[in-house]
């Protein structure tokens, strides 16, 4: 039998062999994809029980707007979650890749998981990458020894803080933090401070926009917002809709029923002696 | 020339209620010359999943049938269907596998789902899975299928109408696109049958 490419899934990783190809068109003048893009304000703030992050919902790509309501708060581990800002692919398949070895941790040792190893594992897998899987992260939870932020860079370098922002917007929702950010914050000033850094990232910078998503963590709780605010509401609504006067012209019509989709149980019948 | 408009495409897909519409253009080109006017882009999974593909053609083709393959192995597997968002998984893995060498296509998935709840995604060339409740599109005519859909879409369409509105947002996309068009292949599907229909566009 010859080894022809055979599509069984391999051990896991990158597979480039489509690369030469890619390169010998690029070449011929036939410029490359642009990715999906998560232009992005995202942030954390760890305030008196625990962290609070915070993102906005814009997916770009290139200047257009290809989602106006994903989720970027990514799902780590009950206590611990991931804001993610960079190329799309890269920062959910890198925070997907995480929280599955993360759980497989917590099956080995029977603890939860502490917020500094989702931390190692995320940068030892940007750093090997060098920079090109894509993801800037801000990384937040509470575990055992107490709340933690931190910041994880594209390259593979992190900063830990007590405030913390990332993405297209981060300047700008960095000085509302600035401004405004004291320790020992109550839970309500902690998300009024975020989301008012979130919109100060929607209304100011073009790669943000749409709505605010908060992730509250404390000790042995977590509170997901999805839309906590919809600063941004679609106005223009027709309450009349489209009407079509000219209908579409068909040249061919298939029509091809579908079984009802049954159920099949298998009652078994229990052995007898 | 980006990639993407070396064969040119179209492809959207829209929600109604317990049902989907699938819609493409049908032109291959190659840059501006036509050398097809009834290119296949939108393929069955099964009855209740289809995914149609956009960008590069022996791209879409190769996909298309590795995730027919996969599929098929699953359903020997499983003894059963793959549900639509298993599929959509099963696509981002097998296009971000090539992340530093993709394939040059994006998918456009659309199924229906327990209780008849209709599924719709999209996906950049590496896998990055954007879930609408309302409509996906994908390549050349894009930016206009996002103004015309964006215009054109209604919650809760049945399927005769959901039919019609998708036709017009496809066919008023691709006559502002040069590289897309040459009539439309529309499928809608019910929980009870599949509704083909090919249409009659601009031939410029």
């Amino acid at each position: 039998m010859s080894q022809t490419a055979v599509d069984v899934p391999p051990k896991g990783g990158f597979s480039f062999d489509l690369c030469k190809r890619n390169d010998m068109l690029t070449q011929k003048g036939l410029k490359a994809p642009s990715f999906l893009k998560t232009g992005t304000t995202i942030v954390g703030l760890i305030f008196k029980d625990g962290v609070i992050l915070g993102a906005d919902t814009r997916a770009t790509e290139g200047p257009i707007v290809a989602d106006k309501n994903c989720e970027k708060i990514h799902y780590m581990a009950p206590n611990i979650y991931c804001c993610g800002a960079g190329t799309a692919a890269d920062t959910e398949a890198v925070t997907d890749m995480v929280s599955s070895q993360l759980r497989l941790h917590r099956y080995q040792t029977g603890r939860d998981s502490r917020v500094i190893t989702a931390l190692t594992l995320l940068k030892k897998h940007l750093f090997s990458y060098q920079g090109h899987v894509s993801a800037a992260l801000v990384l937040g939870g509470v575990d055992i020894t107490g709340p933690h932020l931190h910041t994880i860079y594209p390259h593979g370098s992190t900063d830990t803080l007590p405030f913390a922002t990332m993405g297209s917007g981060s300047l700008a929702a960095m000085s509302v933090f600035e401004a405004k950010y004291k320790e020992g914050l109550t839970r309500d000033e902690g998300i009024k401070l975020v989301a008012e850094a979130i919109c100060s990232g929607i209304f100011n910078d073009l790669g943000s926009g749409s709505n605010v998503d908060i992730c509250v963590i404390t000790k042995g709780n977590k509170e997901y917002l999805r839309n906590y605010m919809e600063p941004n509401p679609r106005t223009y609504v027709s309450s009349k809709g489209y009407s079509f006067t000219k209908k579409t012209e068909v040249l061919l019509t298939k029509i091809t029923p579908l079984l009802e989709r049954v159920e099949i149980t298998e009652v078994g019948e229990a052995m007898e002696e | 020339m980006s990639i993407f408009e070396y064969n040119g495409s179209a492809v959207v897909a829209m929600v109604g209620k317990n049902c989907f519409a699938i819609a493409s253009d049908r032109r291959l080109g190659v840059q501006l010359q036509t050398i097809a006017t009834d290119f296949q882009r939108i393929s069955k999974i099964h009855d209740h999943l289809f995914i149609g593909l956009s960008g590069l053609a022996t791209d879409v083709q190769t996909l298309y049938q590795r995730l027919v393959f996969r599929h098929k192995l699953y359903q020997l597997r499983e003894e059963r269907d793959m549900k639509p968002e298993t599929f959509a998984s099963l696509v981002s893995a097998i296009l971000y596998e090539k992340r530093f060498g993709p394939y040059l296509c994006q998918p456009v998935i659309a199924g229906l789902g327990d209780d008849n709840k209709p599924f719709i995604c999209t996906m950049d060339s590496i896998g990055a899975k954007e879930l609408a409740k309302d409509f996906v599109v994908s390549g050349t005519a894009s930016e206009s299928l996002y103004g015309a859909c964006e215009a054109m879409f209604k919650p809760d369409m049945e399927a005769e109408e959901l039919f019609e509105t998708i036709s017009q947002a496809l066919l008023s996309s691709v006559d502002r696109d040069c590289l897309s068009g040459w009539g439309g292949h529309v499928y809608v599907v019910t929980p009870n049958e599949i509704k083909e229909r090919i249409l009659k566009g601009r031939m410029d």
